[in-house]
């Protein structure tokens, strides 16, 4: 047996210099720069290739802001966002408040930012619940196949058969029995549990099918051949190649999300007044359309902002994650 | 020719064929593979040649453990590769390496060329020590004939030819005593063959590598091999030195075989007959019974729908009346055939 070493300087191939000229063709990194001598991995060349898309700049700065705005709401307002003054009730949009006031005349600008805390948990949340449980479930169920399959799979459809607004009024009704009134921490939680609970199956269907057709491909064969454990190829060579339609769901989910909290406060069963959200307020703007419409229109818009936002950043992540979209 | 490095010892992979929703019930079984025996000595090159569906590729897929064989033994070095388990297994990994046909689904996308060639010493690190590792994969690259700068690049940005270079390099990465290659050169231009197939015998010399190299194409396998079996329909029919196949055919399946290959110099085209065989393969859930070929073969008589030739020498055929037709003494060779014969102006 030759050590590779010697053999390197022995072997040279003719035929190398034929073959070279299509790499070059298409050899443009995305870098800019020539091959350095550094060894990059998908996750670092997708870094590299996020920073420099507008896209993923300007969803990243919106997220960013609205973080700070949940954090500290305090720094874009200094209006309590509970404090009702009827004689104001559903005045316009003016110098004043900018957002104009609402039903019981407390002031739409501060509830919108005061809001964002309340939404924006439970939309991220939520959907790192569902994306993490249901995509776990769904790797291990699509990679190994036969009864664990069988099982995972039986087990996500007596989820998928309830339908959301019943299964999360039966979930949240039996956390909170009428009568008891917990914090809005709790009822965050309780809200976020009950939509992943309810909800992982989807993400765990998709991922699942993305594993049955990865798994099939030849490179899963050889790492096989080579001798790679099943935590290897699972992690190494299906998740990479599985990630991309999750992540798309997952960043739309999250908008559905947001409004799913607002469903269960509309309900009775969710966050309830004086807790503010996004959701709260839209379904207290909804009876009222037509007489103020800007009630509806700001916190609506604000969710319209957020959600666009992720769904710009999970596309920048998919095509950072695919070499061949760089 | 030295000791055998890998026997293969009846062979057999059937696949069930299952029905029923909640309870599946086996209703037949693909005979894929059905009772093959090969010798691959040190150093050589066994070409297996056959059509599609004759189970060259399952073969290859038992061969490396990526499919449980039904049974029937292969010893590596003195081993039985099919009941090693743990540490033992991982070790024949290093040892017994596979090439696959389709470079474009045989490398992961979203892995770069560097991950994808260092990934063996990352799945064996007793082979290489971390630091090393980096450089060992360019040197592999070199090797192959890329230039070690591609590391970071991804599969998409090179061609059909490379893209089996570096699937050649991974294959390579363990320092294998045997390689399987799996129609390796078949997803590829005609032009882009040759190098490869160049690469493949000069990294046998360097290497000292034995293959098993599988193939379709008849010429592929002659200009590699040393010696070639011909497989139809989950058996060996007719096995021998590349010159006893390819000149000295006597199984009338390898016959036919060698008759379809096209004539690249126009004044010599009919001048030999093209044998055309009717009707299809039969299916592998129920083959013919006695030799498999019967159903397509001129010969044919009533023994062999009774009793199935045995792919042994002539000589020693056990069947009466079946003689070697004279010609020379070493194209003498097995060949599962109850009346074989060389035919006349089969072979260009």
């Amino acid at each position: 047996m030759t050590d590779p070493t010697a053999a390197a300087s022995a072997g040279k191939m003719e035929t190398r210099a034929q073959e070279e000229i299509t790499a070059e063709g298409h050899g443009a990194r995305p870098g800019g720069g020539a091959d350095d001598g550094k060894q990059r991995s998908l996750w670092g060349d997708a870094w590299v290739s996020l920073r420099r898309r507008p896209i993923f700049i300007i969803s990243a700065v919106i997220i960013l802001f609205l973080t700070v705005m949940a954090l500290f709401p305090g720094l874009f307002t200094s209006v309590d966002p509970t404090k009702a003054d009827l004689s104001l009730a559903r005045q316009t949009p003016s110098a004043d408040a900018w957002f104009g006031y609402d039903q019981q005349g407390r002031d739409i600008y501060a509830r919108v930012i005061h809001g964002v805390r309340a939404s924006l948990v439970v939309g991220v949340l939520a959907t790192l619940g569902t994306v993490l449980l249901g995509s776990l479930v769904g790797l291990f169920a699509g990679f190994y196949g036969g009864w664990l399959d069988a099982i995972l799979s039986r087990f996500a459809d007596v989820f998928f058969g309830l339908p959301f607004v019943l299964g999360a009024i039966v979930i949240l009704s039996t956390f909170n029995p009428p009568g008891t009134s917990y914090g809005p921490v709790r009822i965050i939680f309780q809200v976020i549990f009950s939509i992943v609970v309810l909800s992982w199956p989807v993400t765990m269907r998709i991922m699942r099918s993305a594993a049955l057709t990865a798994k099939q491909q030849d490179y899963v064969k050889a790492a096989r051949a080579l001798g790679a454990s099943p935590t290897r190829i699972i992690f190494r060579h299906l998740l990479p190649n599985t990630l991309a339609p999750v992540l798309v769901y997952g960043s739309i989910a999250l908008g559905t999300y947001i409004a799913l909290e607002a469903t269960l406060s509309f309900l009775g069963v969710g966050l309830r007044t004086p807790v503010v959200s996004w959701g709260v307020m839209i379904s207290d703007a909804k009876e009222l359309i037509r007489i103020a419409p800007h009630m509806l229109l700001f916190p609506a818009g604000a969710l319209a902002v957020t959600v666009l936002a992720f769904v710009m950043l999970g596309d920048a992540v998919r095509d950072a994650l695919d070499p061949k979209m760089r | 020719m030295s000791e055998p490095i890998l026997q293969v010892r009846d062979l057999v992979k059937h696949f069930p064929v299952k029905r029923g929703v909640l309870f599946r019930r086996t209703i037949g079984q693909v005979k894929a593979v059905d009772g093959v025996s090969f010798d691959l000595n040190k150093g050589e090159t066994l070409g297996v040649v056959g059509e599609s569906g004759c189970g060259k590729s399952t073969l290859a897929q038992v061969l490396m453990r990526l499919e449980p064989a039904t049974s029937g033994t292969a010893m590596f070095e003195g081993q039985d590769i099919f009941s090693l388990r743990g540490a033992a297994l991982r070790k024949l990994r290093r040892d017994i390496q596979i090439v696959l046909q389709d470079p474009y689904t045989s490398l992961n996308p979203r892995m770069t060329v560097g991950d994808i060639v260092g990934e063996p010493f990352e799945i064996h690190p007793e082979v290489a020590p971390k630091g090393d590792r980096q450089a060992k994969v360019r040197e592999l690259l070199d090797v192959v004939g890329l230039s070690p700068e591609h590391a970071n690049r991804y599969p998409h940005q090179f061609s059909g030819g490379q893209r089996q270079r570096i699937g050649i390099a991974r294959a390579l990465a363990l320092r294998p005593k045997v390689i399987i290659c799996d129609e390796p050169v078949s997803a590829l231009d005609v032009s882009i063959q040759a190098q490869v197939m160049n690469l493949l015998a000069e990294l046998r010399r360097e290497f000292s590598l034995s293959y098993v190299f599988i193939a379709h194409d008849l010429s592929v396998v002659r200009h590699l091999s040393d010696r070639v079996g011909v497989m139809y329909l989950g058996r060996m029919v007719e096995m021998g030195t590349e010159q006893q196949i390819y000149e000295h055919p006597t199984h009338p399946y390898t016959q036919a075989l060698l008759s379809s290959v096209p004539v690249p110099d126009p004044s010599l085209r009919g001048q030999r007959e093209i044998i055309r065989l009717t009707g299809d393969v039969p299916s592998p859930v129920s083959p013919p019974s006695g030799c498999r070929f019967r159903t397509r073969c001129w010969k044919a008589r009533d023994l062999c729908a009774t009793e199935t030739p045995p792919l042994v020498d002539p000589g020693t055929s056990p069947v009466e009346g079946a003689t070697w037709p004279g010609g020379d003494e070493g194209a003498a060779h097995p060949s599962a055939c109850h009346f074989p014969e060389e035919k006349p102006k089969v072979v260009a």
